[in-house]
């Protein structure tokens, strides 16, 4: 299959379930919510050693946030449920609670209770004060600029982590410019984010390694050096190749997500010099999730 | 949706109790099984149909037009369903209850929402001293729900009330929030005199003229409160004037107490046009 001239392999995607969340920062301007957020969803790129993966999902208007204040919405995603509780209260601890006039709130309706405020209260060292509005429990803890306001809980839903796509372009400025289109058509599609720096990931990875200690290492099937060294995927067109990663809170999210950025960056084509659309899959043995590319093109 | 609806006949010499006449306890029964439960009246147990013309069948509303104030205890402990009650009632108005509606045109007596612990209690009229209060003797008082009140309130408004809102459209009376220990209690009217007299947690908020704390409350100054955005925004759907309220700023003045309980309950003075600070 061929679009624009970009050569999309007959392969798919292989992701895998996890535990998600979604929270509604907010603050007295969108720069110091997006500051939390930023700082919240920092050191969030891979399960593998960060705990959780995480990244801003979009901007919220004052009109949609529960306290009239301009928000962010922010999505994390973790193995387990257990994880997800502690890097949640971790990091709004220490990202959301520091940060100055900071609010936080449960973004999903749905879903197992995940503690939020429930626990982080107790900094209020007894002054903090529970109020329940429409059957929502919400806590004022007080904190130097006034009161630090957090819903008790949020909810956990099943989630899908580890959808992506490699982008095998002629040369470095290609690769940057087709993940960078990618990502910006992504960053439209809601419940889902791609956690990487910037989104886009240069390191991918394959299961195992030959060193006994790690579970993961460098995908050397598409490393350009290494090209004529060992079975290589890629032909001597492909210098440099690019991959992005996607967490969604649902498999459509993840699917439409993966659709934008494709798209994007056929739209760029062979004259950007894109060669081929690839993916990262395990032989089905990673995860049950698996989206095809062709089926997600043109 | 099923309706029964018992139209007073006969006013009562004695207080009549009425809650054997719940929604849920009279789903399936029809007109003739409803008049003949027996209701206590004074130190006798007398038949609905002594005293109700009984037309439709039970189910999940319940409408009694009344204009007497003698009938007490409607809706206790009551889980589900609605009642309306077109006139007054007497004491005891949704005493226990944890879900359903109970919708008043007039008046209700004391001990209106007495331990409520769920459920919506709109009183379109006014009610009476102990709205929301724990029984004597009692240390729980509403624990859950909302109260709505069209009209004015007595004395001891949310005595002893430890979750829950209250919201009182015109004036309350004396010792609102008296030993509160949680929930909410706002109002648009005026207030009597020692508001939140030994309360230690819980929220009174005056969002119609500024209260006159009593000595054991400290002033806290004015300050803006972020968490009234949120508080008013879960007015929005309730059948209340305060449902309509939108204040340009969330600065108000607080007053913390009681200092003599912990000092952890507060006061708040939301002004809004027309009420300066």
């Amino acid at each position: 299959m061929i679009v624009n001239g970009v050569a999309i392999d007959d392969t798919f995607a292989e992701a895998f379930a996890m535990r998600g969340t979604r929270l509604i920062i907010t603050a007295h301007n969108l720069a110091w919510a997006r500051t939390a957020a930023v700082s919240m969803t920092g050191f969030a790129t891979s399960v593998i050693g960060c705990g959780c993966e995480a990244g801003i999902e979009r901007e919220v208007p004052a009109g949609e946030t529960p306290d009239g204040r301009p928000g962010v919405a922010v999505l994390l995603f973790a193995t387990s449920s257990a994880e997800l509780g502690r890097q949640v209260e971790r990091r709004v601890g220490q990202c959301v609670l520091t940060s100055p006039t900071s609010a936080v709130f449960s973004g999903i309706a749905e879903g197992r209770p995940l503690p939020l405020g429930k626990n982080l209260r107790y900094f209020g060292d007894g002054y903090q004060i529970s109020k329940v509005v429409a059957g929502r429990r919400y806590w004022r803890v007080p904190v130097m600029d006034g009161e630090f306001i957090a819903e008790d809980t949020t909810a956990m839903s099943d989630a899908i982590g580890g959808g992506n796509f490699l982008i095998l372009a002629a040369g470095t400025a290609q690769a940057l410019a087709a993940a960078e289109a990618a990502i910006e058509a992504m960053r439209a599609v809601t419940g889902a984010i791609m956690p990487f720096p910037g989104g886009v990931v240069r390191s991918g990875s394959k299961v195992g390694s030959k060193y006994k200690a790690l579970i993961a290492s460098t995908n050397h099937a598409f490393c350009p050096t290494l090209r004529g060294g060992v079975a290589s995927e890629l032909g001597p067109d492909v210098e440099c190749v690019l991959e992005i990663v996607i967490d969604g809170l649902t498999e459509e999210s993840v699917r439409q997500s993966m659709r934008a950025g494709l798209r994007a960056v056929c739209a760029l084509g062979a004259a950007g010099g894109v060669r081929r659309l690839s993916a990262g899959n395990y032989g089905g043995k990673l995860g049950k999730f698996h989206f095809p590319l062709r089926a997600l093109l043109p | 949706m099923s309706k029964l609806v018992l139209r007073l006949r006969t006013a009562p010499a004695f207080r009549l109790d009425l809650s054997a006449l719940t929604p849920e306890r009279l789903s399936g029964m029809n007109a003739e099984a409803v008049a003949r439960l027996e209701l206590a009246h004074g130190r006798r147990r007398t038949p609905v149909g002594e005293w109700f013309d009984v037309r439709g069948a039970g189910g999940e509303r319940l409408v009694i037009e009344a204009d007497g104030g003698r009938l007490d205890r409607i809706g206790a402990d009551m889980t589900g369903g609605e009642i309306r009650i077109d006139g007054n009632a007497g004491a005891y108005l949704g005493i226990g209850m944890r879900g359903g509606r109970i919708e008043i045109s007039g008046n209700a007596d004391a001990y209106a929402a007495c331990g409520l612990a769920g459920g919506t209690l709109r009183i379109g009229g006014n009610a009476g001293d102990f709205l929301g209060a724990a029984l004597p003797g009692e240390h729980k008082g509403m624990r859950g729900g909302v109260v709505i009140v069209g009209g004015h309130v007595g004395d001891r408004a949310g005595d002893h009330m430890r979750r829950g809102l209250i919201l009182a459209e015109g004036d309350c009376g004396s010792y609102c929030g008296s030993r509160m220990q949680g929930g909410t209690l706002a109002l648009l009217g005026r207030c009597g005199i020692r508001p939140g007299y030994s309360m230690r947690r819980g929220t009174l908020l005056f969002m119609g003229p500024p209260p006159a704390p009593g000595p054991s409350f400290n002033d806290a100054g004015e300050l803006p409160l972020g968490f009234l955005v949120l508080l008013a925004r879960g007015w929005k759907d309730l059948p209340s004037r305060f449902a309509q309220i939108a204040r340009p700023s969330t600065r108000v003045r607080r007053w913390l107490g009681d200092l003599a309980f912990g000092g952890m309950g507060e006061l708040i003075h939301w002004p809004g046009p027309g009420n300066p600070a």
